[in-house]
């Protein structure tokens, strides 16, 4: 068994090095390379810029929307609420007190705002990254009324702007990305463009 | 639950059937060390790495030497990896200036990315700096999955052998398998990512200003390699804290199935690769409906569960499917789906988090790792898994007719049987018994975030995915701490390697028997029989092993949630 030990010592610690050379180095730079060559965009985040260059998010993760005048994002557990530096959601479990105390108030501001009949489940969740851009297109249907009140605008333009955009496909389900969703917003009324 | 639920899951069954005859011929190759295209590119670099090594490629191994070889291989990469982790803060790679990770975190990481466990008691974007996910990390994802399919091919060869000292070489196993599987796929996957949202870049954090004026900082990095080898190696280990649920790991709902399909892509075509290396394709065959059966069994319940919702909320006002801790781009079946995928292999990697699933909804992906990681299971763990239980099966067939049991032309004798035994009580013997521990300590106590039975389940959840290798958890637990690091690192460490010694000692066994011909008192292991007497054996060894403790959690939990119960 000694000299099994020893003949087995050199391909042990040789390989690790080399392993660890090819993989663990030269495989990610060679794609971030490529990634940057060739999908230059997306390689760093598919980050969305305003008219001065500042960038203002990423159309792939989602940021907190809190004021009546857009369409309010999902609760969030990451950090104090979208924190990208912190993904992480509730980990309540179904009879948890703790998650009852969150959603009640959530669903009582909801009442407050006029919506009526059963909530949509994911207006009041958490999601399991606490930065999920996206909204069920039930959920951003519901706060049309309250950002046509606070914008002055004609509530079917807003379920319009909600139906334009709405993705989805067999693989997942329809959503809406809320970013893009808010963007189209400003862009309808004009107090949101030249500012942001 | 909806026609487009359904549509999702019998088109994810139907294309991985669809592929495993082509991957496991691809893999059958380098079983047996064949030439592929690719070794016109590759070929010098495998060479060379054996020149520079020492290695013979063609030296065969017992099956302690093998064992031997593979085990110091393990212990130099985990060593390395430590140090690499504990050396963090001095290291270059490091963006956010993180420093070097203590000791127990340090130990619990490099094991556990060592056993292809990858359990987090971390989280990532605050823990580990650019340098540490590629070098300290990224090098398991490969290596360890590719130590799982060498030791089936190992075992392979145990049956596939007459009269034969020899279960292969293992560092050619590695190296191919490496080199001519992985490697390549990963390249065109990392590149699809990328295309499709993933981050792959060496710069850390972007400042955002929001719409609203808010600020919000954005954490990038080398993302996409590290995704594609972490879901085909059935690793799991995800660049963020929230895993797949993460936009950046898994942004759009065609990653997502992509993500699913790459878990069992591997553990597909061993099942047909085994058949083949036996001699009968339709060996192969059997295992893998055995497991499908399983794994439907399980997502069935699983979306059920949490199509069905929360009553709780319901109460509330509130409609439809469970979604708390679930993505909207992904909704209830593809959240329910990526879960019981994840844990039937042993990949682990989530899409959503199982701590706020339904109490049954979660109490599958919990079972499913109770099991032993054999529906589908981790590449190359999960057949010689599903072989031990294969072993056990015509050994209980073999008592019903008083005769000795066959399994593809090999008597199985006491022998075989006391070892995958003994291979198979080490699951509940670590699980039962460490999560017991931990549910009166004081130090065990101070980890769940929920109350109740939920508790429980959070500390039976975190030694089950330990000890199976799994690496998902009911996250609400704060695991990072000496007590839990130290624990689960133990847990994990003989998870792996208790099961595989007494595995390849097996193979050593049969490797040395005559060839059995069937006759007509032989068991058929093709047929519909064979196939319902797997499942009965993996479900009764499992549940009578494991329900007690299941009552105590999810099933405790059920009813309280059932009648509104909270906690």
């Amino acid at each position: 068994m000694g000299k099994d030990f020893s003949s087995a010592l050199r391909p042990a610690i040789v390989l690790t090095i080399l392993f660890a050379a090819l993989l663990g180095l030269a495989y990610p730079l060679a794609m971030t390379g490529i990634g940057q060559a060739l999908f230059p965009r997306q390689a760093n985040g598919s980050l969305v810029r305003d008219a001065q260059g500042h960038v203002i998010g990423s159309t792939v993760v989602g940021q907190a929307f809190t004021t009546d005048r857009y369409f309010q994002t999902r609760p969030s557990a990451a950090g104090k609420g979208y924190d990208g530096l912190s993904s992480s959601g509730s980990n309540l479990g179904p009879a948890s007190r703790a998650l009852v105390d969150r959603v009640t108030p959530d669903i009582a501001r909801r009442r407050a705002e006029g919506v009526a009949g059963a909530l949509p489940a994911d207006l009041v969740t958490a999601s399991g990254s606490g930065l999920d851009p996206d909204l069920s297109p039930a959920s951003a249907l519901a706060q049309a009324p309250r950002i046509a009140r606070a914008r002055g605008l004609a509530v079917e333009r807003v379920r319009g702007l909600v139906a334009d955009q709405s993705e989805g496909s067999v693989l997942g389900d329809a959503h809406v990305n809320v970013l893009a969703l808010n963007r189209a917003l400003d862009r309808l009324t004009d107090d949101g463009a030249g500012t942001r | 639950m909806t026609f487009q639920g359904w549509f999702l899951i019998l088109l994810f069954v139907g294309i991985l059937l669809a592929l495993t005859k082509p991957v496991g011929l691809w893999l059958h190759a380098l079983y047996e060390g064949r030439r592929t295209p690719l070794h016109v590119v590759l070929g010098p670099v495998e060479r060379g790495f054996y020149r520079l090594a020492g290695v013979d490629p063609d030296a065969e191994q017992g099956w302690r030497r093998y064992a031997l070889h593979m085990l110091l291989f393990n212990v130099a990469l985990l060593v390395f990896t430590y140090a690499v982790l504990r050396l963090q803060g001095v290291l270059p790679g490091n963006p956010q200036g993180l420093a070097g990770l203590s000791p127990d975190l340090a130990f619990n990481t490099a094991v556990s990315f060592t056993t292809n466990t990858n359990w987090q008691s971390y989280g990532g974007e605050a823990t580990m700096s650019n340098l540490s996910q590629m070098l300290g990390l990224t090098i398991h994802n490969f290596l360890s999955a590719a130590t799982g399919i060498a030791l089936a091919f190992a075992l392979f060869r145990g049956f596939a052998r007459r009269e034969a000292s020899a279960i292969g070489n293992f560092w050619a196993d590695v190296t191919r398998v490496t080199l001519y599987l992985l490697l390549p796929l990963c390249l065109v996957y990392t590149v699809f990512l990328i295309a499709s949202g993933v981050p792959q870049t060496l710069a850390g954090v972007v400042d955002v200003q929001t719409l609203e004026g808010a600020r919000q900082s954005i954490l990038l990095g080398p993302v996409a390699s590290q995704e594609a080898i972490k879901m085909l190696g059935t690793n799991g280990g995800g660049f963020f804290n929230a895993n797949s649920a993460h936009p950046f790991e898994n942004p759009t709902a065609l990653t997502n199935l992509v993500q699913m399909l790459s878990i069992f892509l591997i553990g597909f075509g061993l099942t047909w690769t085994f058949g083949k290396a036996v001699g009968n394709t339709k060996q192969g065959w059997a295992i893998l409906a055995a497991m499908v059966i399983l794994f439907l069994a399980g997502v069935t319940v699983t979306y059920w569960q949490e199509a069905a919702g929360n009553p709780v909320l319901h109460q509330l006002g509130v409609a439809g499917g469970n979604m708390e801790g679930k993505e909207v781009r992904f909704g209830v079946a593809a959240s329910a789906l990526f879960a019981v995928v994840t844990t039937a292999a042993s990949c682990g990697a989530v899409n959503a988090m199982h701590d706020s699933f339904t109490a049954l909804g979660g109490m599958i992906p919990l079972f499913n790792i109770q099991l032993g990681e054999v529906v589908i299971g981790g590449v190359g763990a999960g057949i010689y898994g599903f072989l031990l239980f294969a072993i056990l099966a015509v050994f209980v067939a073999g008592l019903m007719v008083g005769r000795t049991p066959e399994y593809v032309g090999k008597k199985i004798e006491s022998r075989e049987v006391k070892l995958a035994v003994l291979a198979i009580a080490v699951l509940p013997l670590m699980i039962l018994g460490f999560s017991s521990l931990s549910s009166v300590l004081q130090q065990g106590l101070a980890g769940p975030l929920n109350k109740g039975p939920h508790g429980f389940s959070e500390i039976l959840y975190a030694f089950t995915s330990a000890v199976g290798n799994n690496g998902s958890a009911f996250a609400g637990l704060t695991a990072n701490t000496p007590y839990y690091n130290g624990l689960l690192g133990v847990a994990m460490w003989v998870g792996r390697f208790f099961i595989i010694v007494p595995m390849l000692a097996i193979a050593g066994s049969l490797a040395a028997k005559k060839y059995t011909p069937e006759s007509a008192g032989s068991f058929p292991t093709t047929g519909g029989l064979w196939v319902g007497l797997l499942v009965g054996i993996v479900l009764i060894l499992g549940g009578l092993t494991f329900l007690p403790s299941l009552a105590l959690g999810p099933i405790a939990d059920h009813l309280a949630m059932i009648r509104g119960q909270l906690f």
